[in-house]
């Protein structure tokens, strides 16, 4: 932060009023009644997450590891330019189905959410909202330049730069963008590191859950959802 | 284009046209006859494609520019409307005239000024929603005094070991290393003059 | 056949503010969020829907999540650091902004361009415009359910990739034209191997055409949905394919023809429905005319010259006060950079219309009111659009 302009000084003061629909308000029911509803409140869980124990033996353990390795299911939510070189992957010329690698439509079937590029602070949330719905062992992978240090976009108001403070990443393939050679070998080395049982990202965030937190509502400002969504 | 710019000049206030090209020319008109050109030339003479409409920050002059581009498809002419509004520091207070009963896709335009800019159009359906940002409390981010690089580096942590270097010194230094730099070159000036 | 005729009258009337009066705690609508994580969506955007039964009642569109601030960061560059950032607005089809914002440069600063770089431009546009309908006619088949159409015109699309590869060293973001021309010649035995792909393409798009214009689910699904009525292409400023589909034959290589399309011979297709159908066909004949396009520009370009006008010291590049509107016609449809210079080494504003800033936001909340839920994905492809145009 050595080069800070210091003639321009961000706004700090202002916050963002909450939607009017998150607002906790009287509802009658059809049948009558009153009842009060907090929507950020009842809708959701708000349980933090756990850290998932290994199995009480290695042998058990590396089991494990080996079919979470072969199965990895991604979800297909395209969040940067990235996802243009995901179309090429998945039909025959490059063919990472065969590598038991193939894209499912939501999070609650998916365990490796691949951000595919810059995320602007909008779509943070998203995958952050994405990101803690899918089921557990989960792996993060990014992709690009602008998920590592910014890249093209480093002095962007609107972009994060660097995702591994908002989520815990388990691979970066570097490129701007990675073809799909780079992602086909970016996805083998995940795999090693799963057998090799140091995909340890879920476990990390749940172990460093608040401080996760706290980076990402320095970002979000208009943080309106529950701290944990399952 | 030149007659169809003869015949508005009889009724309304025309600054100086620029003829940028055979089909583009570029005109400033007054705020309040705004209106009025844009239905004549929408009815009238076939300037019936709104193809944009966008702002320029003159910040040094205390002036925002609205350039509504329409175009005339049967003569292959564009015209670029400009609009001069003055400019104040507080977002919203400067407004525009709204012009979304004309062509319901300026409504877009103008709700993405009032975001980026700070233009307000009143009565402009849904110009208040957010459109681009989310929870955004700063300067419109396009206004010139908007500082993104010093926003950037207060707000996101970066990671530490990117180098950084004036890209200018470094193509300077790659494919003139013979070129004077303009420290050193000033500095010799001054031995000069002792 | 099936036809769908959206009745309108039991459906609120929006205000005067443009806002329906919906009163989700009734529990007779559902707030639906189509996005910006789901299959059927074209690209990272969503689509607020508000549903009654399976018919939707509201559709607000939301964009952002791609916002980079293009547009600011352009005005801190120098006219050649502005490069390696333009191509990246539009990702499936960057060169028009590469060429947009080229030729508006050139224009205020005065640059000429020599001839041959105009042919290689010309092909360079024409193959992304392969590229570009390739991945749309993918996407439309993709979400009908045709999925195999979509795999064959991904793979089509990737040996044209190949070929840029050769031509200009990527992928995807080329950075091939240049203020002032192009950066290279045309390889040795390039009129071979782009033929080679062509008719690859080409028996492919046969198989294709079987597949999809006389298969009955195809035609169930998308004859006599997602009308657009042709009075309100002006009020909606729709243009290209879109505008073609309805009967208007709107295409700025024929209007105002730009590089050498002039010296090119070529048809615009169009059709009348202006349905989902009738989009998908304009798309499909446009890009056989594409392929014709590709071998006639190879047959007709000239084989020597220059590629690469003299450009002043780009480190002390000055351009007048000044502004200026380049166009071009895109597979969306008219694409355009406005720029404005005011003296400096920098650009003051780089406005980029992208096409689907008007196809996706208002035209799609006007069509979306009165269909059915399964619809708005095919409704949403058969527009054409790419999110990350309309944010920037």
């Amino acid at each position: 932060m050595k080069d800070v302009d210091d003639k321009f000084r961000k706004d700090t003061e202002k916050q963002v009023p909450l939607r009017e629909e998150l607002k906790p308000r009287k509802v009658t029911t059809p049948d009558g009644q009153e009842i009060d509803i907090d929507p950020l409140r009842d809708y959701f869980c708000d349980a933090k997450p756990k850290v998932h124990p290994k199995a009480y033996s290695k042998i058990v353990e590396d089991f494990y590891n080996w079919a979470r390795s072969n199965s990895l299911w991604i979800l297909g939510f395209g969040t940067g330019c990235g996802a243009i070189e995901m179309r090429p992957l998945m039909t025959p010329r490059f063919d990472a189905y065969r590598y038991g690698i193939q894209w499912r439509p939501t999070p609650r079937q998916a365990n490796l959410l691949v951000i595919s590029g810059y995320l602007s602070v909008k779509t943070l949330k998203r995958a952050i909202r994405a990101y803690e719905q899918m089921p557990s062992p989960k792996y993060v992978m990014g992709l690009g330049s602008c998920t590592i240090n910014g890249g093209m976009y480093w002095d962007s108001y609107n972009t994060i730069k660097r995702l591994d403070d908002y989520l815990p990443v388990d691979m970066y393939v570097a490129g701007c963008m990675p073809r799909p050679e780079a992602l086909l070998h970016g996805f083998m080395e995940l795999k090693r590191v799963i057998r090799e049982g140091k995909g340890e990202g879920a476990n990390t965030y749940a172990e460093n859950f608040d401080q996760y937190k706290v980076n990402q509502k320095a970002v979000i400002k208009d943080w309106d959802m529950p701290d944990y969504n399952w | 284009m030149r007659e169809l710019l003869y015949r508005l000049k009889d009724r309304y206030h025309l600054g100086t046209p620029t003829f940028q090209r055979d089909d583009l020319t570029f005109v400033t008109v007054k705020r309040d006859e705004l209106r009025a050109i844009l239905t004549e030339l929408r009815d009238v003479e076939g300037f019936t494609h709104l193809t944009f409409l966008t702002a320029v920050d003159w910040i040094e002059e205390g002036l925002f520019q609205l350039t509504y581009m329409i175009n005339n498809r049967e003569a292959n002419q564009s015209l670029g409307l400009r609009v001069m509004l003055t400019r104040e520091d507080e977002p919203g207070a400067t407004t525009g005239d709204t012009i979304h009963d004309l062509w319901p896709t300026a409504a877009t335009y103008q709700r993405e000024l009032n975001e980026m800019f700070g233009i307000n159009f009143p009565g402009s359906p849904r110009v208040d929603e957010e459109f681009i940002l989310e929870g955004w409390t700063d300067l419109p981010p396009y206004r010139r005094d908007f500082d993104t690089l010093a926003y950037s580096q207060q707000t996101y942590r970066e990671r530490p070991g990117r180098g950084r270097s004036d890209p200018k010194a470094h193509m300077q230094e790659t494919l003139y290393p013979d070129y004077p730099k303009p420290r050193e070159a000033a500095h010799a000036h001054k031995e000069e003059a002792k | 056949m099936f036809s769908f005729k959206p009745d309108r009258s039991q459906y609120p009337e929006p205000g005067p503010d443009g806002k329906l009066e919906i009163d989700l705690e009734t529990g007779k609508y559902l707030k639906l969020w189509h996005g910006p994580n789901h299959p059927g969506i074209t690209g990272n955007m969503s689509v607020e829907l508000t549903v009654c039964g399976d018919e939707v009642v509201d559709g607000k569109t939301h964009v952002g999540y791609l916002h980079r601030g293009f547009e600011k960061l352009m005005e801190r560059r120098t006219f050649i650091q502005v490069f390696p950032i333009v191509c990246r607005v539009c990702v499936p089809e960057p060169d028009f902004n590469e060429y947009c914002y080229a030729a508006a440069v050139e224009e205020l600063a005065d640059i000429d361009v020599p001839e041959m770089a105009n042919w290689i431009r010309t092909l360079i546009l024409e193959m992304g415009r392969f590229n570009s309908y390739m991945m749309a006619m993918g996407g439309i088949s993709g979400a009908l359910g045709l999925g195999v159409v979509g795999q064959w015109m991904t793979y089509t699309r990737d040996l044209m990739l190949d070929r840029f590869e050769e031509l200009t060293g990527a992928r995807i973001y080329h950075m091939f034209i240049l203020p002032g021309g192009v950066r290279a010649h045309l390889p040795e035995g390039f009129e071979a191997r782009m033929e080679e792909v062509l008719q690859t393409a080409e028996k492919y798009l046969a198989d294709a055409e079987k597949l999809m214009f006389h298969s009955s689910v195809f035609k169930t699904r998308t004859k006599g949905v997602g009308y657009i009525d042709p009075a309100l292409f002006e009020r909606y400023g729709v243009t290209g394919p879109n505008a073609r589909a309805g009967g208007v034959a709107k295409d700025v290589r024929k209007d105002s023809p730009y590089l050498v399309y002039d010296q090119l011979e070529f048809t615009v297709h169009t059709e009348t429905e202006s349905d989902i159908y009738a989009r998908t066909l304009v798309r499909y004949k446009d890009l056989q005319e594409t392929i014709q396009l590709i071998r006639q520009i190879l047959r007709k370009m000239p084989k020597t010259g220059e590629v690469m006008s003299n450009l002043p010291n780009v480190l002390h590049w000055k351009i007048p006060r000044g502004e200026t509107y380049i166009k071009g016609e895109s597979s969306r449809g008219e694409y355009g950079y406005y720029l404005v210079t005011d003296g400096t080494g920098y650009p003051r504003r780089i406005n980029v219309r992208g096409p689907s800033y008007t196809h996706a936001m208002a035209l799609l909340e006007h069509l979306i009111p009165g269909t059915n839920i399964s619809d708005v994905a095919a409704l949403m492809v058969s527009l054409h659009t790419y999110p990350p145009e309309i944010e920037r």
